[in-house]
């Protein structure tokens, strides 16, 4: 194998970026860089990896430029987890015919897409690479709205947020439907791992891509994407809103082994009111108007539900 | 290899279904992903059965829609390696956004299509519906008259595909029922003779060559995208005398010969009828009876209809008085697709016979000898005027008052 790269550490991997240059166009601020890059450089592993449309596949790979020293593809916006279950199948082809010798290390296939790409348009493709139980990691950069096309609802964007296709308006406090469970989904397909992790909590985020790295079969990786132009804060704040996130436990963070062992891997020492959450984002400002406050109460109980839930199910392991 | 060898028969009888399995099987390709769906289900249940009992050694992938068959065969192909899979109808229309796809990444995927019309109405059954949907995806498409072509043209798929200069995917179409379901006579190669003649499958900017990182599926806005789109055109404009100079390979190798423009009788035709897929045969047989009549008929049919053989079509047709486009698809309010790329072929050539559009066989309805020689009957009263008796267009065979359009 040529030259072996040193192993890297949590020290001194997030120093390194040999497969993720900054070479792109993601705006100032975005998340979806920020993990990109920890993913990537969590292993020293050979990768193949797809993006689906979206921010990071229309700012990482513009002709005739490529942020991407891996072997890297596109195909469209719903199929980013298939083309890399395509690509995991060569790799099995090829070893069972001897094209590619047994001895060749085994290289890892993940694949990327947005939230949109995963909740929504992309979903049967998921559920069917994880069905068939291809060798892979689909990392969801959960931005909670479909921001490349310029900020539509998708069915991950929370209950009251403001969006291009569910505004708040005179009649209207936003998006309706509260945000849909993606993690449990993912679990329920027998998945032997699945975690949410938030780029602020970046040894966290780390040490659940590299169990995941480890895993034999699909892994889902949930990561908050904090977006600074649609969730409209300055390009300086993305750890401070995604500390906002997970303290507040409105993005609790958690993994799910073999569909059954829950762990909660993070506990806020001072758990933040939602309220402060919301604030932080102008596309909440709305909420704040008398006639909306009901969404915010609503909103801090089903976390508060939400987190009891979790908890029960961690001390009963199941 | 970790596959067991299959002894053939010299002649076998298989239906086209099984045609392509065995040429999946031949070609050794690496990863087959599918769904199935009527009348293309059987290549896949063949090569299913192929597959448990230990003749193929690649990778089987049963999964959950065509959209998904395309993806995981795009994804599979640009990781550097042979795949294919097949399909119809309904399917097919599914696959359209991944077939686009495929073909601007210049991967060399083989798709069998059975062709089968398009819903709505809901029908099982042969027409060229879904052909023609595919028609500007990019893919060089081949046109199987039975199950020996079927067999042949799928082998052939891989070898055009993948050949240096085309790197572009082929689509091999065949007629629903009447190739896919109908066992006929088959002389197929012996395993080892079929993969040599079509290679080792050779890599190029794979994924899974780490030396080398390639970034597939790129974006461009105008700066770029033009010439992107460009050079492809030119791949699949240049494919034309490299798929002529496969089919001479392949003559040499079994004495069957194929031409990106097959005739019959057309030497000296002065009627002819210009079709695609199965009715060629049918056509021939009438072109036969006519001629002992005394009438000059000819068939002619594009073995491309990707990219088109406009010129060798042209030349084909230097003699012809008039000339029947028969289109097995609704026109969809035009006239038929055949009908426009030979029109268009003729338009600034000297030969330009008087030239007929018919709708014919829509949903699997049959076409006779019969019918197919009252058209000639049609044609030869054209020639004899010189020109055009009644309009442009006419739905062959339709229940109720007759239709047709485009009077001039
Ligand atoms: C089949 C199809 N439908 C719609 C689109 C348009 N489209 C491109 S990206 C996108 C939204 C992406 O949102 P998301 O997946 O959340 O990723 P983000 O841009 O937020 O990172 C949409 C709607 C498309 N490319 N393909
Ligand atoms: S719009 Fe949001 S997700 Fe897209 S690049 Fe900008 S910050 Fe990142």
């Amino acid at each position: 194998m040529g030259d072996q790269k040193v192993i890297k550490n949590l020290k001194t991997f997030s120093t390194s970026a040999e497969r993720f240059e900054g070479s792109h166009v993601l705006c100032p601020g975005c998340a979806h860089s920020i993990i990109v890059r920890e993913v990537l450089n969590a292993t020293n592993d050979n990768l193949v990896v797809s993006a689906a449309t979206g921010c990071l596949e229309v700012c990482t790979a513009i002709y005739p430029h490529t942020s991407w020293d891996c072997s890297w593809i596109h195909i469209g916006f719903e199929n980013a987890s298939t083309a890399i279950a395509g690509a995991e199948a060569m790799n099995k082809a090829l070893r069972n015919k001897g094209r590619i010798s047994a001895d060749t290390p085994q290289p890892k296939f993940v694949a990327f897409g947005g939230d949109g790409a995963t909740y929504d348009i992309g979903f049967q493709w998921i559920s069917g690479c994880f069905e068939r139980g291809h060798d892979m990691m689909y990392v969801c950069l959960d931005n909670e709205v479909y921001a490349n096309t310029g900020g539509q609802r998708s069915s991950s964007t929370p209950i009251g947020a403001s969006t291009t296709t569910a505004p708040a308006g005179s009649t209207s406090y936003g998006e309706k439907q509260v945000k849909k469970d993606m993690l449990q989904i993912m679990a329920a397909h027998g998945s032997p791992y699945v975690a949410q992790v938030a780029p602020n909590k970046w040894k966290d985020m780390v040490k659940k891509i590299q169990t995941g790295f480890a895993t034999k079969g699909p892994v889902f990786i949930n990561a908050m994407s904090a977006c600074t132009t649609e969730w409209k804060f300055q390009p300086h704040q993305t750890i401070e809103a995604s500390d906002l996130a997970v303290d507040s436990l409105v993005f609790p963070l958690y993994e799910i082994v073999n569909g059954t062992e829950l762990n909660i891997t993070y506990r806020p020492k001072n758990i933040v009111p939602v309220r402060d959450y919301l604030a932080f984002q102008p596309r909440f400002k709305h909420l704040f108007k008398p006639e909306n406050e009901h969404i915010i109460e609503e909103w801090q109980k089903r976390v508060n539900e939400k987190w009891e839930y979790l908890q029960r199910r961690e001390e009963a392991r199941v | 290899m970790n596959r067991k060898e299959m002894e053939l028969n010299s002649v076998e009888v298989w239906d086209g279904n099984t045609c392509n399995a065995q040429a999946f099987r031949q070609a050794s390709v690496d990863v087959v992903a599918a769904y199935p769906i009527t009348p293309s289900t059987n290549t896949v249940e063949n090569y299913a059965t192929f597959h448990a009992n230990g003749y193929v050694d690649g990778e089987f992938i049963m999964v959950e829609s065509e959209h998904a068959a395309m993806s995981a065969c795009v994804g599979a192909a640009a990781a550097g390696g042979r795949v294919a899979t097949a399909t119809s109808s309904q399917g097919c229309a599914l696959m359209v956004e991944v077939l686009y796809q495929c073909a601007g990444m210049r991967l060399p995927a083989v798709l069998c299509l059975v062709n089968r019309a398009l819903a709505a109405p809901l029908n099982v059954n042969g027409d060229h519906s879904d052909m023609y949907l595919t028609r500007d995806a990019g893919w060089i498409q081949l046109d199987s008259f039975n199950a020996q072509e079927a067999y042949d043209l799928t082998l052939m798929s891989f070898k055009i595909g993948e050949h240096k200069d085309v790197r572009l995917p082929v689509i091999s179409n065949q007629d629903g029922f009447l190739t896919s379901h109908t066992a006929q006579t088959v002389r197929p190669l012996p395993d080892k003779v079929a993969y040599d003649f079509i290679g080792d499958y050779v890599q190029v900017n794979a994924m899974l060559d780490f030396s080398k990182p390639v970034t597939h599926g790129v974006q461009t806005e105008h700066d770029w995208h033009f010439e992107h789109k460009a050079k492809q055109h030119a791949a699949l404009q240049g494919a034309l005398p490299i798929v002529e100079e496969i089919f001479k390979e392949f003559k040499k190798l079994t004495g069957r010969e194929y031409n990106l423009v097959e005739t019959h009788k057309m030497d000296d035709a002065e009627v002819a009828i210009v079709c695609l897929g199965t009715t060629y045969e049918t056509a021939t047989i009438a072109a036969d009876e006519l001629r002992e009549q005394g009438i000059k008929a000819g068939v002619i049919a594009p073995r491309l209809f990707r990219p088109f053989p406009l010129v060798q079509l042209a030349q084909k047709l230097q003699n012809v008085k008039a000339l029947a486009c028969m289109d097995r698809s609704a026109p969809g309010g035009t006239v038929g697709a055949l009908y426009n790329e030979v029109a268009g072929a003729l338009f600034n050539t000297p030969a330009r016979p008087v030239l007929r559009n018919l709708i014919y066989g829509l949903g699997g309805r049959d076409i006779t000898v019969n019918e197919l020689k009252e058209i000639f009957t049609d044609l030869q009263n054209d020639a004899k005027n010189g020109k055009l008796t009644g309009k442009i267009q006419r739905l062959h065979g339709v229940r109720g008052p007759e239709l047709s359009f485009y009077e001039l």
